[in-house]
């Protein structure tokens, strides 16, 4: 008790824990209130084409007359969602690879080892382009589960060598000697032992998964249906936003994007340091 | 030494199989048959659909069974016949690849070297610098956070569309034919900052951040501080933490090469740049698939190739490597 | 007189405030002297050497004067302290299996080293390779990496990299706790010799390890929580203690091998204070057996014989 008492003191005085928990509460809390500020959907054709920002459209409107600002909040919950379920299975796909392979040790190892390497030499994302392009119907849950099936290596090798050096603490011979199995000593004492590893782990992967959506999404292969903040950039870039000098239509989801995922990243450098009693500034 | 380099080699024999493998199985594992899909999509019409469904049915080989149709495919890939393109049929597919590759070249090679060593010693100058320590942190993490493609459409936004500097798409003047003169050159230079820069700018912040942690992380280790106690000079410790730092930061040049590729591929599409990148979306566009797998092949190519010289690199700078210890980017 | 300090006080600075590992030590070393420094892990006896040469954050100066051979040591001036670091004051410290750089050669790390110093290897290089030779090492050595040594071979490396320039004071900071017994022997009995080859003229041996101090160490200084407890030659130490800590200390003291820290002291009831808020007076009094209300006082480290010195109101007055 005492112990979560003082991490959570050292998390609430932490400054780049502060910033990125601000920005990242203020995006959630845009994608739940954004929909009801709005009286538009974000297809509907509500306006003039272009009109650059203006008290009616607050973000402008696309070439077609749509408003941008709809297409913007109502984006954010696919951005999440993927950033989400995608950071979900990776981190719980790296998680069973690594604690298995690192648990276990000898020819499992070795094998899981090999087969983490060849997953991460794979470019994923060119992977995911041949995949996706053959789905003719696709949602923002397929997009997540593909991009989470696909970025675990990292996080398995990471987790793999950590288990490694728990399993020799005395602890886990404890366990083992009382006979627990295998997985339940994974579960009940090593698992415990780095939650905070794990936990930012998964706050990394939720950042890529955003990134890597963004990127499918930007090159026309993101959901059929819908809006997200890669279809936006997509739909701005095809549609000749750049020549025309439509920025309002580009700008807003890339600095979205960039802020959700910068926030993810900055979190991530505070939680260590909370973590980390050595990298705390005195 | 030599159980490392086998390993590495087992390791990039075994992806490159899998790749193939993967590419091969995709069409013949969707749902409905490849060659109705494709052609209907392909919106053809009359005679060309009947020359492009027996080119198909004999391309793929689908009346054969399924082992002799996998030797097939791979037969032909070790004769270089990735198939004909759709969209620039009769065109084989290798030759469109080909014709993009220098630009594909041309953008990574320099971003990725020069991004690296830029970024390396500016991390290295921000471990030392309060000052600059308290700007770049925060941009290099905003550097990484931001999608390649967003700043390539911010750059081309500012420079080719607000004051008009550079001119935005394609690989050089629409209005020239390539030769071997210096405007062609100016052109396709021109044609090249931009993309280049997008690459550059979000790379550098990554290894600058990455060195930047890596020194202080060195300069707080146990030979450090012994040579603290042993009064050798600041600048001697920090040579040492620097030559140490690189070493992870060369595994990171294969760790992130996947990335920067994808990165690149799309910061292609924002710039119509006509490298492979391009070719993809012209692929998907137009469901041109034998062109959009045999560009997959020859971007999974180009990062095991990144991959093993960076392993060599790896070899040649860590003493530990090359006794036979295991390390690197393993 | 080799090394003579005052009231050296050094605390680290933390969030929720100073834990006061050091605690006005004044005490002196002779010229030849080899003197252990024992307690358990946390009395302030790895503080006290690391002050000596290489004090940084979170280490914190409070008060205190250093010399050695008459001069003042600036140890609170990290610049000031450079000239005297390695010429005057060596040390081997706690983590000599990982000292070296990992990356270069032995013998390059040895010249850059000794060139930043403003030495010239190539004049060195002959007594090198006799340092070499008396602590058993080859010359090859020389053109190895750290990894392809044994522990026991890089501790013995270290060893002869802090003499090099022939100290005044050699710090030996837990040197033998890595090894197993038979290098402990060799690694102690080397440290004898390289100040009986006058390599170093004084030792201070900090370690977990009484039994290592037996056969090695003239004199034994005793710490607890902070502060200085006793100080006395070896085999008064051993055979005749005269502060209750020592007294525990020793008796709980098995057989040859055995750390402190891992067999907590039988018999003594509690914990060593916490140094973040410690006790008034001395800090030992919650588990002494003799203490009395005068012990709310600090004891004043006083010798009560020649070379015998102790810091106790009861054991100091029964035989003042």
């Amino acid at each position: 008790m005492k112990k979560k008492n003082e991490l959570l003191y050292f998390a609430l005085r932490n400054t780049k824990l502060r910033i990125g928990m601000a920005v990242l509460l203020f995006f959630l809390l845009l994608m739940i209130i954004g929909p009801h500020l709005t009286p538009y959907k974000p297809a509907d054709f509500v306006g003039p084409s272009s009109a650059p920002p203006s008290k009616e459209f607050w973000f402008g409107t696309t070439t077609f007359g749509e408003d941008v600002f709809t297409q913007f909040v109502y984006g954010l919950a696919p951005t999440f969602l993927v950033g989400i379920v995608g950071g979900v299975i990776g981190t719980l796909l790296g998680m069973l690879i690594g604690f298995v392979a690192g648990y276990r040790g000898g020819a499992v190892d070795e094998v899981l080892n090999i087969l983490t390497n060849v997953v991460l030499t794979i470019p994923v994302l060119a992977l995911l382009l041949v995949l996706v392009a053959y789905i003719p119907v696709r949602g923002v849950l397929i997009e997540a589960v593909f991009i989470g099936l696909t970025s675990w290596p990292w996080a398995a090798r990471a987790i793999r060598s950590q288990t490694f050096s728990l399993r020799t603490r005395d602890f886990v011979g404890l366990a083992k000697m009382s006979g627990m199995s295998s997985m339940k000593i994974i579960f009940t004492e090593i698992a415990p032992n780095m939650a905070s590893y794990l936990f930012m782990t998964f706050i990394l992967m939720f950042g890529n998964s955003i990134l890597n959506a963004a990127t499918l999404d930007f090159l026309g292969l993101g959901p059929t249906e819908g809006v997200s903040m890669g279809t936006m950039m997509n739909l701005a870039v095809q549609w000749s936003a750049l020549m025309l000098g439509v920025w309002w239509w580009f700008i807003p989801p890339g600095i979205a994007i960039t802020c959700i995922v910068g926030s993810l990243y900055v979190m991530n450098v505070g939680l260590d340091e909370v973590f980390n009693p050595k990298l705390r500034e005195m | 030494m030599k159980r490392y380099f086998g390993r590495k080699l087992l390791i990039y024999a075994l992806t490159f199989f899998i790749a193939v493998t993967i590419n091969w199985m995709i069409p013949r594992f969707m749902p409905g048959n490849p060659v109705d899909i494709m052609i209907s999509r392909a919106g053809l019409r009359g005679s060309a659909v009947t020359q492009m469904y027996s080119y198909y049915m004999d391309a793929f080989g689908l009346d054969q069974p399924i082992w002799k149709q996998y030797l097939n495919f791979w037969i032909a890939i070790f004769h270089g016949d990735l198939g004909t393109s759709i969209f620039l049929f009769p065109t084989p597919v290798i030759q469109v690849i080909k014709d993009a590759l220098p630009y594909d070249v041309a953008l990574l090679l320099p971003s990725i070297l020069l991004s690296w060593f830029a970024g390396n010693k500016f991390g290295a100058l921000a471990a030392r610098n309060k000052n600059l320590d308290n700007t770049l942190l925060p941009i290099g993490y905003i550097l990484t956070a931001v999608p390649y493609m967003w700043l390539g459409i911010l750059l081309a936004w500012v420079f080719c569309i607000v004051i008009r500097i550079f001119p935005l798409g394609g690989g050089y003047d629409f209005s020239m034919q390539p030769s071997y003169t210096w405007d062609f050159y100016w052109s396709l230079f021109n044609h090249w900052v931009l993309p280049f820069l997008s690459l550059f700018i979000v790379q550098f912040g990554g290894w600058a951040i990455g060195m930047r942690n890596l020194i202080i992380y060195e300069l707080e280790a146990d030979y450090s501080h012994f040579l603290e106690a042993l009064g050798a000079p600041r600048k001697l410790i920090r040579n040492y933490a620097y030559n140490n730092a690189i070493l992870p930061q060369v595994t990171g040049v294969a760790l992130q090469i996947g990335v920067i590729v994808t990165g690149a591929l799309a910061t292609e599409v924002v710039f119509a740049y006509p490298g492979i990148g391009y070719l993809i979306l012209q692929a998907i566009h137009n469901q041109d698939y034998f062109l959009l797998q045999g560009c997959f092949l020859f971007v999974v190519i180009g990062v095991l190739i990144a991959n093993f010289v960076v392993d060599i690199a790896y070899i040649l700078i860590d003493p530990r490597t090359r006794a036979g210890m295991t390390g690197g980017a393993e | 007189m080799s090394l003579k300090i005052e009231n050296l006080t050094i605390y680290y600075q933390t969030i929720a405030g100073n834990v006061r590992a050091l605690e006005d030590a004044s005490f002196s070393l002779a010229d030849g002297e080899i003197m252990g420094v024992a307690g358990e892990s946390g009395c302030g006896k790895s503080t006290l050497s690391n002050s000596l040469i290489y004090l940084h954050a979170p280490m914190k100066y409070i008060r205190g004067r250093v010399f050695l051979d008459g001069e003042e040591l600036p140890i609170h001036d990290t610049q000031k302290m450079n000239p005297f670091r390695y010429k005057k004051i060596s040390v081997i410290p706690q983590y000599a299996m990982n000292a070296m750089n990992p990356t270069k050669k032995i013998g390059r790390m040895v010249e850059d080293l000794l060139k930043s110093r403003g030495e010239n290897y190539k004049e060195i290089l002959p007594e090198v390779k006799n340092r070499l030779e008396l602590v058993k090492l080859s010359p090859d050595v020389l053109n190895m990496y750290p990894f392809e040594l044994s522990g026991g071979m890089k501790q013995r490396m270290v060893m002869v990299i802090s003499t090099l320039l022939d100290p005044s004071l050699l710090l030996a900071d837990e040197v033998t706790s890595a090894l197993d017994v038979s290098s402990q022997k060799a690694v102690a009995e080397m440290l004898v010799g390289f100040r009986d080859k006058k390599i170093v003229k004084s030792i201070m041996l900090i370690t977990h390890d009484i039994s290592i101090l037996y056969q090695t160490a003239n004199t034994i200084m005793v710490m607890y929580a902070g502060q200085l407890a006793e100080k006395a030659s070896t085999e008064t130490i051993i055979k005749a203690p005269r502060h209750p800590y020592t007294k525990l200390l020793i008796s709980s003291l098995p057989t040859v091998g055995v750390r402190i820290s891992e067999n907590r002291l039988a018999g003594i009831p509690g914990n060593p204070p916490l140094l973040l808020n410690p006790p008034t007076g001395c800090r030992f009094r919650d588990r002494c057996p003799v203490a009395f209300a005068k012990c709310a006082e600090v004891p004043p480290f006083v010798e009560i014989e020649k070379g015998h010195f102790l810091a106790c109101w009861k054991e100091g007055k029964a035989h003042a």
